[in-house]
């Protein structure tokens, strides 16, 4: 994967992205602000929804076994899936037991994640992306660069271009969101009329019931999940909450840090099959894929905590300026650089967990409380060093061990400064756009000896 | 009470103005100030950069050398900060300046005199991880002559970020270039801080570029 300061440079030279970006997240973040503002108890509520998601990953054997019991009870089959592979293969599976050439897709992270899009299509079945966002980007062959606004890097006028040559049927469009919805709006309700699968993930999965939950904005959750017969659904096994009555606590805290919404306006909820009433077959698939890897790290584990809310993305200054695709993964932002590595293994991205500047922000609106600078310098520990830097910093703590040590050295680099406003080595980056601050001709230790004596 | 004073190492080699302006403040308070000659860095470039062994080391020295004062008092936020976290059993008395004025002694007037335009910006550990609130605002609106400037957009980040400007240098630079663009739109003469960190790469911007902007940390105002 190309590290982060490499993918970021590409990201900052575009000045449309830099626009398109600063605007959006300016919008949700003030949104955001405004909602959470109103709530009273909202401090109560995030411990609330911290101390749920600790209870979920401690009692994850047990509660998994619980949620497999009341689907299957309710008329539901469960499947589990080491990784993305069998996962894919699961649902390919049902596909082709249906007999099935198409699809259709409620947007999901989970399946972006494992690839399920290409997997299915390798097997002869094309998945339909039905959120307005993700068809843009699945039309176009681009991928999400943030959790909840995927297409947050296009704008309307690409859009449109977009349109006309896919699914406008040769009408000449405008840009006028409206416009384009209803083109979207009418391509996507004879998907939805036709369709004999359909494919979610899901936002939330009750042990104590075997219900699933999709909270969404646009309504086509809601058709992907009601109107095809046979519905399979791919849950992150860290998804679970204990009882029906904890989403009281997380359909407050998602929809106000998300969308900036008091509540969203579709929330789909179903257990099993009801006979005579949407799907009469439904499968659920329990993913792990990295995540009992990431459980097993004591610190690193509260990444699995996240409910895909994005309100860190938002708030982000390297985010807001770099856009997703510099993280590399359908996991962008403060909460990528965290989630990534423990997924991949810190080996596979070990640039990301520097890509922060630690300014704290991504804690500081959370709504279950990740400490995301916490976890970063967790994974920093982590991460494999390039030699020069390991001898430097070895070095440096030496140097900072012994206060002889450290006055020889202070005497040593005012000495070796020479007069260039552009030095070589480690630091070169920092004067190729800023100005050195020059060491001072008398440390403080030196005008206190001066001053003061001893 | 015996204050010490934690210069840190930055603040130490690369801008002694800060520290020297603390001792002038606490001093004109009526206070003895101390410095213990054997600090040097409390640990947190080593724990921001991945080296847990070597800050806990660091650390440990740093709790040695500190653990007799009644309060321990530092012109950076972001030292505090980590000495907070690295060192547990000293954090309840290790103070950032403005939050030793204001929360501890419960001065806001220091007796300056600064006759200037002046925007504030609001560091990141500042605000949320040593939480020094008002503090430095306050401070500042007792400072005689003194115009205070919001800055738009005052809690975003500077991009410096310690070893972050020097690994992501692009991306730092594009926070520092929206920092500096909303200084400039304030009209000061100075932007101050808590952080001589974050002033050295607000600094760094604004000279490069020529502005005539200039940074002076809070305590310098403060002393002046």
């Amino acid at each position: 994967m190309t590290s982060f300061p490499e993918a970021a440079r590409i990201a900052l030279g575009d000045s449309q992205l830099r626009h398109n970006l600063r605007n959006a997240t300016t919008t949700i973040r003030d949104k955001r602000a405004r909602v959470v503002a109103e709530v009273p108890d909202w401090d109560e509520l995030r411990e609330a929804g911290r101390a749920i998601k600790a209870d979920v990953m401690r009692r994850l054997d047990e509660y998994l076994l619980q949620f497999e019991e009341s689907v299957q009870a309710a008329g539901g089959q469960v499947h589990w899936a080491r990784d993305g592979a069998e996962a894919n293969a699961i649902v390919l599976d049902v596909a082709r037991a249906h007999d099935v050439t198409e699809v259709v897709k409620v947007k999901s992270l989970t399946t972006d994640e494992i690839g399920l899009n290409e997997a299915l299509a390798a097997g002869g079945v094309h998945a339909i992306e039905t959120d307005f966002a993700e068809l843009i980007l699945q039309l176009d062959g681009d991928w999400p660069s943030h959790i909840l606004v995927p297409a947050i890097h296009r704008n309307r006028s690409e859009i449109r271009d977009l349109f006309m040559r896919t699914i406008a049927d040769g009408r000449e469009l405008s840009d006028d969101p409206r416009e384009l919805a209803d083109t979207a709006r009418l391509y996507l309700r004879e998907k939805f009329l036709d369709a004999k699968v359909g494919v979610s993930g899901a936002n939330f999965g009750i042990a104590e019931t075997g219900t699933l939950v999709v909270v969404e904005s646009e309504g086509n959750g809601r058709m992907c999940t009601t109107l095809p017969p046979v519905l399979v659904t791919v849950l992150g096994i860290e998804k679970l909450l204990p009882t029906f009555a904890d989403l009281e606590v997380f359909l407050q805290l998602l929809p106000r840090s998300s969308t900036g919404e008091r509540m969203n306006p579709y929330t789909s909820l179903w257990t099993g099959v009801t006979i005579g009433d949407g799907p009469q077959e439904f499968h659920v698939v329990l993913l792990d894929n990295g995540r009992t890897r990431v459980l097993s790290d004591q610190v690193g584990r509260q990444a699995l905590h996240c409910i895909r809310c994005s309100a860190c993305l938002n708030v982000c200054p390297v985010y807001r300026r770099t856009g997703g695709h510099a993280y590399g993964s359908v996991y962008p932002g403060p909460i990528g650089a965290i989630l990534t590595p423990q997924l991949r293994g810190v080996a596979n991205a070990k640039s990301l967990p520097y890509a922060s500047s630690l300014c704290g922000a991504c804690y500081e609106v959370c709504p279950v409380k990740i400490d995301i600078p916490s976890v970063l310098l967790h994974l920093r520990a982590q991460t494999e060093k390039d030699v020069a830097e390991r001898i430097a910093m070895r070095s440096l703590a030496r140097i900072f061990g012994n206060v002889r040590l450290y006055e020889w050295a202070q005497r040593l680099a005012r000495a070796g400064e020479g007069p260039a406003r552009r030095v070589p080595g480690p630091l070169a980056s920092w004067t190729q756009t800023r100005d050195l601050k020059p060491f001072a001709k008398e440390t403080f230790r030196e005008w206190w000896s001066r001053e003061r004596g001893a | 009470m015996r204050i010490g004073l934690f210069v840190t190492c930055l603040g130490d080699t690369l801008f002694p103005e800060a520290p020297k302006a603390t001792v002038t403040v606490l001093e004109r308070l009526g206070h003895d100030v101390v410095f213990p000659r054997d600090q040097t860095c409390c640990g947190q470039l080593h724990q921001n950069s991945g080296y847990l062994d070597e800050a806990r080391a660091l650390a440990r020295r740093f709790t040695a050398i500190f653990g007799d004062f009644d309060a321990v008092v530092s012109p950076s936020s972001s030292c505090v900060g980590a000495v907070r976290e690295l060192s547990p059993e000293i954090a309840p008395r290790v103070f950032e300046l403005s939050e030793f004025l204001v929360g501890q002694l419960g001065v806001e007037d220091v007796g300056a005199y600064f006759p200037h335009r002046v925007t504030y910006h609001p560091t990141c550990h500042s605000l949320r991880v040593v939480r020094v609130g008002a503090a430095p605002r306050r401070l500042l609106l007792a400072v005689r002559g003194l115009e205070l400037v919001e800055l738009p957009e005052a809690d975003e980040c500077c991009g410096f970020g310690g070893t972050f400007a020097v690994k992501n240098p692009d991306t730092s630079t594009a926070m520092l270039a929206d920092k500096c663009r909303s200084v400039l739109a304030t009209g000061a003469e100075v932007v101050t801080a808590v952080d001589g960190s974050c002033l050295m790469q607000i600094g760094g911007g604004l000279s490069r570029q020529r502005t005539g902007v200039g940074t002076m940390h809070l305590a310098e105002i403060l002393a002046s």
